[in-house]
């Protein structure tokens, strides 16, 4: 992927998608014909109830899954296009995933977890060592490094979750419902994270909520239900 | 080697069923060594046979004497460069349960025969200078606690002396030691002279010759003309390689080799469930992290060969501790007390052992691992 967007500014271009689940003889259109633009830099968040399709948008913007119709082009790089291991590659390159339930490996400590998307680049351990420490830095966890997500509060997971995402400097955060397990002060810790990072770290974030004190933090909120968007909130 | 740490930490992850998941390899893989061992003991001699070497017997059955007057006329027949024979003794020394052969021979051609037999040039000029001297495998001497001097009674079930008498008596003036392990140091050797003139029957016949052929090639064709030699004479011979003799005399008491693989087969099979069904149990209940690790750009492949790394690594370490405390454990020694004629573990059935429990690590992890590769992300991230 380019690491600049296109011309146009726009860094995540969603065209005619369309996706669609078959459960035994019957087809579940869970999105249809949708059209949306990210530009680069956004805080967008993506509002809407439970089955409305929002975290499917958002496995298709980050590749983690193929539009059933339409396409999803991402820094120029048409994403629905790409084979699996490609796909993967694209991911580990330009993609940093932050989860609801956190996702780390519980076998790992903080900062092995932190390092596993560097695994996949050239780096040398030390080199390796350096990326950690500065992510973790920038959650405010690095005298966490050392400790098992089982020692760890739910808001400090998360912020070993967002190291872990942006160790390897990706252009897009994708954040499927990131306070959803944590109570509000915790969830206010992370969204000021957030928050940071996309004004002072430039990064473009795509973030499902159904929380409006979360999608309140971002820069633009859309709206999704039965597949479709409805509306659109600019500050 | 990067990875390792992920891997050493998914075996970490439920470490009572990993634990007993390598106590499980470890057993079965002790019992590979061990029965390795018994199987060399009891059918090894077939692979150490000489290629160069034949056995000359009769042809109706092993238990029939030949005539020794056939040495002189098989030294005459081309390819052969030399002969020696031995006679069975069967004998009893003190309790029938101390069982080891016992065989009268003639010292320098059994010597010459088998050269890596090694008897000190002092203990081998007494052999040559007493009539009634023996000679006796460092194994069985360790094992009755024999010393050179010694007088060793043996009482044969099959030969008497021309009195009736069954007792016989040889002095012991030679311990002989093998070149190396797999030599059998466990016979009794004494001088066929004196043997011959002191039983009461079957003067003038010995059990069965050996001979060297010059020419490892030709040794079927020797043997056709040795049998030839024979032929239409009351005692026709059957000639044979030294390493098929030996297994029809390690047949005796079954297919070893056969049971020992049977054995195995059945051990393997089972471990092989229980690691795949561990590697099954691991991929299964880590669906959720397995799809984390392939959105943060782990490819297919890449989770694939993390879950056959698991698996291999599991069956690895339980299959190096079974074979190293094998290993251990024959080195204490002969549990039999020296009724084997040697008690090691080949170095090829140690590699062997590792290489069957890579495999093992490989055949448990394979279907896991294909299960986890093919996992589609959305749906893993949905089970975490």
């Amino acid at each position: 992927m380019n690491e600049n967007p296109a011309s146009d500014g726009v860094l995540v271009r969603v065209e005619g998608v369309g996706k669609t689940f078959h459960r035994g003889a019957e087809d579940i259109h869970v999105l249809t014909d949708l059209n949306l633009q990210v530009p680069a830099r956004e805080f967008l968040a993506l509002m809407g109830p439970s089955g409305s399709g929002k975290s499917t948008l958002l496995n298709l913007i980050g590749g983690l899954d193929r539009p059933s119709q339409g396409s999803v082009t991402v820094g120029g790089e048409r994403i629905d296009q790409l084979s699996d291991r490609d796909l993967a590659r694209w991911r580990a390159r330009h993609v940093g995933f932050i989860f609801q339930l956190y996702n780390l490996m519980p076998v790992l400590n903080a900062e092995r977890n932190v390092e596993l998307p560097l695994l996949l680049t050239h780096l040398s351990k030390a080199q390796r060592a350096q990326h950690v420490q500065t992510a973790l830095a920038i959650v405010g966890l690095a005298h966490r490094a050392k400790h098992f997500p089982r020692t760890l509060s739910g808001g400090e997971q998360q912020r070993v979750g967002i190291a872990r995402a942006i160790v390897t400097d990706p252009t897009l955060l994708l954040c499927d419902e990131p306070t959803g397990d944590l109570d509000r002060k915790a969830g206010d810790e992370i969204l000021d994270l957030l928050h940071a990072l996309n004004r002072e770290h430039g990064k473009t974030i795509v973030m499902v909520t159904h929380d409006p004190h979360a999608s309140a933090r971002a820069v633009r909120t859309v709206h999704l239900d039965k597949g479709q968007l409805w509306s659109e909130a600019q500050k | 080697m990067k990875f390792l740490p992920l891997i050493w930490s998914n075996l970490k992850r439920r470490k009572l069923r990993t634990l007993l998941t390598v106590l499980s390899i470890l057993v079965a893989f002790m019992l590979f060594g061990l029965l390795s061992a018994i199987k060399q003991a009891l059918v090894g001699g077939v692979a150490m046979a000489g290629a160069d070497r034949l056995i000359v017997r009769h042809k109706v059955s092993l238990i029939i004497s030949l005539p020794a007057s056939y040495q002189q006329r098989i030294d005459k027949i081309p390819g052969v460069a030399a002969s020696a024979h031995l006679t069975w003794f069967g004998g009893i020394y003190q309790d029938p349960k101390n069982f080891f052969p016992q065989m009268a021979t003639v010292p320098e051609e059994i010597l010459a025969m088998y050269p890596k037999v090694i008897l000190a040039p002092e203990q081998k000029q007494a052999w040559l200078n007493s009539r009634n001297a023996a000679v006796a495998g460092r194994k069985t001497a360790e094992r009755f606690g024999w010393k050179i001097g010694d007088r060793i009674p043996i009482t044969s079930a099959i030969w008497t002396h021309a009195d009736g008498t069954q007792l016989w008596d040889f002095d012991l003036v030679g311990i002989f030691d093998g070149q190396d392990k797999a030599t059998d140091t466990t016979p009794l050797w004494f001088r066929y002279d004196c043997f011959d003139e002191g039983r009461q029957y079957d003067k003038g016949h010995v059990g069965w010759y050996i001979i060297r052929v010059k020419d490892s090639s030709q040794a079927v064709a020797i043997a056709t003309r040795i049998d030839d030699e024979f032929a239409n004479s009351p005692a026709e011979t059957k000639t044979e390689p030294e390493g098929a003799f030996v297994q029809s005399f390690a047949k005796q008491i079954g297919n070893i080799a056969l049971i020992a693989e049977a054995i195995m087969g059945a051990v393997f099979f089972t471990i092989l469930l229980v690691a795949g069904n561990t590697m099954a149990q691991s991929v299964r209940e880590r669906t959720g992290e397995l799809g984390a690790l392939k959105a943060i750009g782990f490819t297919n492949v890449q989770v694939l060969c993390q879950v056959m790394a698991e698996s291999c690594l599991l069956a690895l370490l339980g299959g190096a501790l079974g074979l190293g405390l094998s290993w251990l454990f024959i080195l204490h020694g002969d549990p039999t007390h020296g009724l084997l004629p040697f008690f090691y573990f080949p170095v090829n059935d140690l590699l062997t052992g590792l290489g069957i429990s890579l495999a093992l690590g490989a055949a448990a992890g394979i279907f896991p691992a294909l299960q986890a590769m093919r996992l589609r992300v959305a749906d893993a991230l949905r089970r975490m």
